[in-house]
């Protein structure tokens, strides 16, 4: 690297809305974003002129495969009746909106624009699980395709390495899991929004009404050991280890920092930004790591000047639980080996010294992967400003937020970082 | 040998042909499989077609039992889980690959550093042929 980077100017960001997550029949992508973008503008404390906006980015995946369209971006700007001003259609695989978002930020910094918005969308749903298994996986790479890695395959294999270096076990991702569900719980816009419990209990309840033998699991792990309940899909990865098959949008308005009093008294800074790039899973050196989410996390964390300590809490890209420990390693939360002994501590926890997945994460907030990356952010912006109502971490000067989205099986990765000033 | 460009196409048609095929730079002789056009360690313009000697030991496996399309159509289902996984070579470099003659029933049966052999799986016909890369246990 040669020297810190900088921005050409300051970005802030003053809206942030996602639609529900979750499975919808009759909801397609342009209703999906409508959701979000409605829910974005009226977030933004004084209020802003749509006509204002002046290019919009959106990250999608693969609606052309998931719902035979392509050109997502002329139809969400016709939808929110932008044209004729740009509209950019931005692909990273699951990380898509996350590099929507850095265009924005770049657009701005640039001097170009001053008004941005940013978002994405997926509608997935309306595929069978073994289609959707096939469309994800053209986000690996041509040679795990054809050795029948599946994503989750991909992250099982990566478990499997982790396992067999650090001594970790399958109860120690159920740790991820079980907090995951414990905050998707007090998220109403979660896909699932119960904690394991409540689903072992419904199960229990409904065996009782059938007449059926009651299972006779005395706590969340036993439940998750239970074949029955949480099925193997790619060993060691199980059902309850996987994130959902999800339709979703979300969008964030981002603005040059020196307009940003225009839209609220209570902005949040984007002072860190970075992205990197990762080799297919034969040629890394070690997988127990990604080489582009520690990449990623030097730039954002050069260019903010911050170091991982100062960051108070993150949402992280958990499309398999294994994602997680790996994530919060990289980003230089923990030690190498040291992620999954965190998550057992409960130092992860929303009232934990380092709460990370406060929403319930990619495996319970639901993950349109197209619309992960803000959605994301959105969080993030909840959190920071005090709006996160029963979720809300107990942590007294909330200053720094950040978020970490990962595209295929590593290929790509990125990490924003937010101040509240 | 002829000469065959370094890329996939030819990859492919040399695992057909039961080789299994990398490319090593005559500069600084890094190698790489399946082969790259460009050296990346040195930069070097100049590679050569280099065989495998097909042996090596498991690095990392999953047990499949939701697969694409294409593998369902070879029998394999939520019963009849597959495996897939990573095999470091003898040469040095890694390869990802179908694992056969283990039980994807029975991942604990299954042991990181096993020594296993190359094999090459044909399926279908005519313009549809292809050649899956796999590895068994020695």
């Amino acid at each position: 690297m040669r020297g810190r980077r900088k921005l050409g100017r300051g970005i802030a960001m003053v809206g942030a809305g996602m639609s529900k997550f979750g499975v919808f029949r009759d909801k397609d992508s342009k209703y999906l974003f409508a959701e979000a973008f409605q829910e974005m503008l009226s977030t933004v404390d004084k209020g802003v002129d749509p006509k204002d906006i002046d290019a919009i980015y959106l990250g999608n995946f693969t609606n052309d495969f998931f719902v035979r369209q392509g050109h997502w971006g002329p139809i969400i700007s016709d939808l929110l009746g932008f044209t004729a001003k740009p509209a950019t259609r931005t692909e990273g695989a699951c990380a898509s909106s996350a590099l929507a978002f850095r265009e924005g930020v770049f657009a701005i910094a640039s001097g170009f624009y001053d008004v941005v918005l940013v978002g994405g969308v997926e509608e997935m749903s309306k595929r069978s699980t073994e289609e959707v298994t096939q469309g994800l996986a053209m986000a690996a790479s041509p040679y795990e395709a054809k050795s029948g890695f599946t994503f989750p395959g991909v992250f099982g294999a990566i478990a499997v390495a982790y396992f067999a270096k650090y001594g970790a076990n399958r109860e120690h991702l159920m740790n991820v899991t079980i907090k995951s569900h414990n905050n998707a719980r007090l998220n109403p816009k979660a896909q699932f929004n119960v904690s394991i419990r409540d689903i072992m209990n419904q199960r229990i309840e409904r065996a009782k009404k059938m007449g059926q033998p009651v299972p006779k699991w005395r706590d969340e792990k036993e439940f998750l050991s239970d074949p029955q309940a949480n099925p193997v899909v790619a060993w060691p990865m199980h059902l309850y280890d996987c994130c959902p098959i999800s339709d979703g949008a979300s969008c964030v308005l981002l603005v040059a920092e020196e307009i940003a009093r225009d839209f609220t008294d209570n902005p949040l800074y984007v002072v860190g930004i970075g992205q990197g790039s990762g080799k297919a899973l034969h040629a890394k050196e070690d997988l127990t790591y990604f080489e582009a989410t520690r990449y990623a996390a030097q730039e954002a964390y050069e260019l903010a000047g911050l170091k991982p300590a100062d960051i108070q809490i993150a949402e992280v890209h958990d499309c398999f639980s294994i994602a997680e420990i790996i994530h919060i390693e990289d980003l230089g939360f923990f030690k190498p080996g040291e992620g999954y002994k965190a998550v057992a501590e409960g130092l992860t926890r929303l009232d934990g010294a380092k709460p990370i997945n406060t929403s319930g994460g990619l495996k319970c907030k639901g993950h349109p992967v197209g619309a992960t990356g803000t959605g994301q952010l959105v969080e993030i912006w909840k959190q920071l400003r005090g709006e996160a109502g029963e979720r809300q971490v107990p942590i007294k000067d909330l200053r720094f937020g950040a978020a970490q989205s990962l595209g295929g099986t590593g290929g790509t990765s990125t990490f924003v970082i937010l101040e509240r000033r | 040998m002829e000469e065959r460009l370094l890329n996939d196409i030819s990859y492919e048609r040399f695992l057909n042909e039961e080789k299994l095929m990398g490319s090593k730079c005559l500069k600084c002789g890094s190698l790489f499989v399946p082969p790259r056009p460009i050296c990346i360690k040195c930069y070097g313009t100049k590679m050569k077609w280099v065989e495998m000697k097909g042996k090596g030991k498991l690095v990392a496996f999953t047990c499949i039992a939701i697969g694409p399309p294409f593998m369902i159509k070879e029998g394999y289902d939520r019963k009849l889980p597959y495996v897939s996984g990573v095999v470091e070579l003898e040469e040095g470099v890694k390869v990802v690959a179908r694992i056969e003659g283990v039980d994807g029933n029975k991942p604990e049966t299954i042991k990181i550093g096993t020594l296993v052999q190359v094999t090459f799986l044909h399926r279908g016909e005519g313009a549809n042929s292809t050649t899956f890369l796999a590895f068994k246990p020695l």
